[in-house]
């Protein structure tokens, strides 16, 4: 029952787009710390090393020097790991970039547990948590590769700081090449009138097969992705209680303060309905990506499963 | 050397004249304190011939246009002292003196700790050791921009311990930032107790001086000695440089003079008095 979808490495595009806006955006500098490689900005520290700085393992001083930059009419593209980008530096992230509203775009990859091997430590599963506390930010996190590449334009584009979050595996691609993202617009992916899904990351491709899963038991879920979760298109999520009468949440994310709350927080206070959330309850361990989303709950059969309840809920 | 554009430009300040201006300026320091009932005089009174040096004789800018592109940056990373800065600022033309009166209340561009809302504040402060790290941000634009400004960065010696100035020290010299000069007001006190009992911080000249920066030190009160100093750092810059100005925390006010105690309270209404008198 689950659709066979190309793979495609987010953080890759993610390096390769950066390039696509050398020219056209002559104030893009970009700033590493030291996981370059692995995050895919030494694509552009190779071609533009003029552009580039690197800062070691050393973030507060990243972030504090990408607010500089930017209150200089510079576009920094500071990228690292989540846990590295936002655990470490939030202070400088709070204070300099929300607080001063810096033009900076942190782009951290290796998020939630989809980073595997690495353990723990490794698995940012309260960025979200942490970066959506902060007033300025504009956070999206893609559902793929192809929502990547414009989300980055997009921030490129856009005034103001943005945080977004890429995965270290490989994830399935969910839209067609000529998809067009819209900065805080949710996209409705699949139509639906029993409940709605609202999913966000690599959570978008497993709703997807969950509502597939569902649709084969007589159930139409309606898919939609939340790929922009500040400032988030509360529209989107009171219309979906509204018509569907029933909610659920998917997301590869600490169940506190991430999409779920989003969501729970729109629904309460506009369209109260039943509210499931299908996302991480702690802290996970070493093992392969595809280990953890199923040993975490984040598959089909666990959406599908948390569907069904909010149905049942409905009065 | 460069001079700032209005109010300075056309008039070389000599030393007297600033030496008459720091002692008004204490005063405006001590009764922005006292109107607002809080704040860190402390910091303030110890930074003041340093900042004046900076706006009255070695910094470009314009204060009718605080923007203005080619202008020297000048980075308050212990935004705690923002009253010294205050004083300097309104001084410099950016704001009216009256508005001084409006720190630290409702509705006021002068908040506790020193933000861009009020004219002539490049960075959001409050939070100390990101001053350098944004100060270098600062520095490597102007190389990105072909322009050759400079970029002054004020620290505190208690600010000093914390780890990203050290972070930012290190990448300042392998970036080689060579228009980046930054000042630490030694005053030898942080906000409870002493330096030296709180966390020791010498050989400081060695640390920055291991960290790839040229070092100077100076008496941080002495208006000609700064200005020496001052001067020495524009010459043979192939490194970012760090002056070590020793000063004297609460300087200018007998009873405040090097006494942990006005690192960040404000005078009662006699020690106001007293102040004022003092200061004459
Ligand atoms: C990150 C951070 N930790 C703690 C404080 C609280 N604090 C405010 S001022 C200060 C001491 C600063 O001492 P110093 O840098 O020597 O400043 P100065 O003596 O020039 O006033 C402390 C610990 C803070 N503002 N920021
Ligand atoms: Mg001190």
């Amino acid at each position: 029952m689950v659709a066979q979808r190309k793979m495609a490495s987010t953080r890759q595009t993610y390096g390769e787009t950066l390039l696509d806006m050398a020219d056209s955006f002559p104030d893009i500098v970009v700033l590493g710390g030291d996981l370059n490689v692995s995050v895919f900005t030494h694509l552009w520290r190779d071609k533009y090393p003029e552009r580039f700085f690197d800062f070691g393992p050393a973030e507060q001083n990243l972030v504090g020097v990408g607010a500089g930059l930017a209150a200089n009419g510079k576009i920094p593209f500071v990228s690292t790991f989540s846990v590295f980008g936002v655990g470490r530096p939030f202070d400088q992230l709070r204070v300099l970039v929300s607080q001063g509203n810096l033009n900076m775009k942190l782009v951290c990859t290796h998020a939630g547990i989809l980073t595997g091997e690495d353990g723990m430590s490794a698995h940012g599963i309260e960025d979200l948590s942490l970066i959506c506390s902060l007033p300025a930010f504009t956070v999206v996190s893609p559902a793929d590769s192809v929502e990547t590449v414009q989300a980055i334009k997009t921030a490129a584009s856009t005034e103001g700081p943005f945080y977004i979050r890429l995965s270290r595996a490989a994830t399935p691609v969910v839209h067609e090449e000529d998809y067009r993202f819209q900065l805080g617009k949710a996209e409705v992916m699949r139509e639906g009138s029993d409940v709605t899904i609202f999913a966000t990351g690599v959570m978008v491709s497993v709703s997807l097969d969950a509502a597939d899963m569902l649709a084969a038991q007589g159930v139409e879920a309606r898919v939609v992705n939340i790929h922009t979760l500040k400032p988030v298109d509360e529209e989107a999520i009171v219309a979906g209680a509204r018509e569907t009468g029933a909610v659920v949440s998917a997301e590869e994310h600490y169940f506190h303060g991430g999409l779920g709350s989003i969501v729970a927080q729109v629904v309460g206070q506009n369209q109260p309905v039943p509210v499931e959330m299908v996302a991480l309850q702690g802290y996970s361990e070493s093992a392969r990506a595809e280990e953890l989303m199923v040993k975490c709950g984040l598959t089909p059969e666990k959406v599908k499963d948390a569907a069904l309840k909010a149905v049942a809920r409905k009065k | 050397m460069i001079g700032g554009r209005a109010p300075t430009a056309g008039h070389t300040y000599s030393v007297p004249e600033l030496q008459a201006m720091a002692k008004e300026l204490r005063r405006d320091i001590i009764q922005t304190i006292y109107t607002a009932g809080s704040g860190h005089p402390g910091g303030s009174l110890s930074e003041l011939e340093i900042l004046i040096s900076l706006y009255f004789r070695v910094m470009r800018y314009d204060p009718e246009n605080p923007g203005w592109a080619d202008r020297d940056r000048f980075i308050l990373s212990k935004g705690h002292a923002s009253p010294g800065f205050y004083a300097v600022l309104s001084r410099a033309g950016y704001f009216p003196r009256e508005e001084l009166a409006t720190y630290r209340q409702l509705n006021s561009r002068i908040q506790g700790h020193a933000h861009p809302m009020t004219p002539g504040v490049e960075m959001n402060s409050g939070s100390l050791g990101m001053g350098l790290s944004f100060a270098l941000g600062c520095a490597l634009a102007a190389r990105l921009d072909g322009k050759d400004y400079m970029v002054y960065a004020l620290l505190g010696d208690g600010e000093c311990d914390e780890g990203e100035i050290w972070e930012a020290a290190m990448s300042a010299a392998h970036h080689k930032a060579t228009n980046l000069v930054a000042i630490v007001d030694r005053n030898r006190i942080q906000n409870d107790r002493f330096t030296d009992d709180v966390m020791t911080l010498d050989p400081l000249d060695r640390k920055w001086r291991d960290f790839g920066w040229r070092v100077f030190e100076t008496d941080g009160h002495d208006l000609p000695a700064l200005l020496d100093t001052f001067e020495k750092t524009q010459r043979r810059r192939t490194r970012p440089t760090v002056i070590i100005a020793h000063t004297v925390k609460g300087k200018g006010v007998s009873f405040m003079e090097n006494n942990p105690g006005f690192h960040g309270r404000a005078p009662n209404a006699d020690e106001y008095q007293k102040a004022l008198e003092e200061l004459a």
